[in-house]
């Protein structure tokens, strides 16, 4: 029969501290801050995901709606793929790449599972689980298809720049480029960002290999990506509170709460 | 400007103990190390404390300052107020063996079940040859010290005992991965670094990277790269499903 062990640092033989850290320093901050954030955008995409309307103001789509391949979408650029009842959101139907590739990322991960789940809060803070196997089993072992979440969601950032281009050639006013397109812009430069610098791109296009001196130019993007990818968190959390800002802007625009200034 | 600071220090053994009150003379430019040096020499000379090189480099004065796992001799008075208690204890995801000295039986346990460096046969003029360039994410991992500071803060094994046979730690796994990533070594270590050493149990919230006191991005550089390894042979569609109809053995 196998002994229970109790949880914790305080199993039999280490030195008896009752303290679950004896940490100083604000170590609580860091998942206080990271629920705040992910909680605001979880509550706000949702709502938006589901609202099913002010998705559209002239040429510009929102994001989390783009691309539009089912019944509702106006001026979508894109051929309706779906043609379900229009009671159905078309944000659910796309929405579930971008979202499996930030739930799988690893930076993500860390963040959730430090702040969410508390396994560990933080460094040398005791968790509270009784029991832990980590990323072996069901549901956590589909962690491991982060990289098929990242080649279909490479498709995205393109998506979005052909969005903001097509705010500029789909007016009927001749055309311009107003501070929406601006903004969809950086929104998929970011996103691009975001993707090409995850760990699971870094290791497809050149981590795997055992000889960089084979192939000198997938180690020179090995070296890009590398450099990017120390910068991950970054784009994750840039990308992450743009694609919202995005969303929100052409909302305003949807509701008529402001025209979209023209900038040339 | 010296000062006295007020230290309380964990002494004790595997049958009990407790933090102890002193105050001791700092001097400027001191590191803790220092400071527990003079606390054996003036007022606990049986205090057990293990140590080496005070520079950094032999990885023996690891322990817990102010909860934060760290080397003493790395670690420097001029960076707590001098009002501030400072708290220092044995590492805490080992066996205690006296005072600040823990057992770290377990690292060498896990070092020797790793299967070792296995290169391919030498060239006809009986060198090995390998392009810098291949080599050198593996010489990223070689600058370890090994003071167990990773496998110390690592949650899977401090805050759970049960899980040590199953998992080697972040220091291992890194030993797995430069191995792995190694232009000269022939052997797959991708499934038994899942299988065998527990790579699937980390769940790469880094704690290991942040208290390496050389700096080593080990989360980063060796253990999510091992991940996808493990993904390449194990998890991708193709070779699970070679397993699955038993064209695939292994």
């Amino acid at each position: 029969m196998t002994a229970t062990v109790p949880a914790g640092p305080n199993a039999p033989g280490r030195a008896t501290i009752a303290a679950r850290t004896l940490r100083t320093d604000r170590w609580w901050l860091q998942p206080v801050t990271t629920v705040t954030v992910l909680v605001l955008f979880i509550v706000y995409s949702t709502f938006r995901a589901f609202e099913n309307a002010h998705f559209e103001a002239g040429a510009y789509l929102s994001p989390f709606y783009s691309p539009c391949i089912a019944t509702g979408c106006e001026e979508t650029a894109f051929p309706v793929l779906i043609p379900g009842p229009a009671f159905i959101s078309p944000a659910l139907y796309i929405l579930v790449i971008p979202l499996g590739f930030r739930l799988t990322c690893y930076y993500y991960r860390k963040a959730y599972y430090r702040s969410f789940w508390l396994s560990p809060p933080a460094c040398a803070v005791a968790e509270p689980h009784s029991r832990y196997t980590g990323e072996t089993r069901f549901p956590l072992l589909f962690q491991n298809l982060h990289r098929y979440f990242f080649y279909v969601g490479l498709l995205y950032p393109v998506i979005l720049l052909y969005d903001a281009a097509h705010t500029v050639w789909a007016r009927d006013d001749g055309g311009y480029v107003g501070l929406g397109t601006v903004i969809l812009v950086v929104n998929a430069l970011l996103l691009a960002m975001y993707s090409m610098s995850c760990h699971s791109c870094r290791h497809l296009i050149g981590g795997r290999l055992v000889h960089f001196s084979k192939h000198p130019i997938r180690y020179r993007l090995w070296t890009w990506v590398s450099r990017e990818n120390s910068r991950h968190m970054k784009w994750a959390w840039i990308s992450l509170v743009v694609v919202a800002a995005a969303d929100f802007y052409v909302r305003l625009l949807s509701t008529g709460a402001f025209d979209d200034p023209i900038l040339f | 400007m010296a000062y006295e600071a007020s230290l309380r220090v964990w002494r004790g053994d595997d049958e009990g103990g407790g933090l102890e009150d002193f105050l001791v003379e700092v001097n400027e430019g001191e590191v803790v190390l220092d400071i527990i040096h003079r606390l054996q020499a003036t007022q606990a000379p049986d205090l057990a404390v293990r140590w080496n090189c005070k520079a950094g480099k032999c990885g023996s004065c690891s322990a817990e300052i102010n909860g934060r796992p760290r080397l003493m001799c790395l670690t420097r008075m001029g960076t707590f107020d001098e009002e501030e208690v400072i708290t220092i204890t044995p590492l805490r995801a080992f066996p205690v063996i006296r005072d600040l000295v823990t057992d770290v039986w377990f690292n060498y346990e896990k070092a020797q079940s790793i299967p070792p460096f296995t290169p391919r046969e030498r060239d006809e003029d009986g060198n090995h040859r390998m392009q810098q360039v291949d080599v050198e994410r593996s010489q990223e991992f070689r600058k370890c010290i090994e003071c167990f500071l990773c496998q110390d803060t690592c949650h899977v094994v401090r805050d759970h005992e049960e899980n040590k046979p199953s998992f080697a730690g972040p220091r291992f796994l890194m030993r797995i991965a430069e191995l792995d990533m190694h232009p000269l070594d022939t052997l797959d270590r991708r499934r038994a670094a899942q299988d065998d050493f527990g790579l699937g149990m980390c769940n790469i919230t880094k704690c290991c990277t942040e208290v390496c006191p050389e700096g080593i991005k080990i989360t980063d550089n060796a253990l999510i790269p091992m991940k996808e390894r493990v993904v390449d042979r194990k998890y991708v569609p193709k070779t699970w499903l070679g397993r699955t109809i038993g064209r695939r053995k292994d």
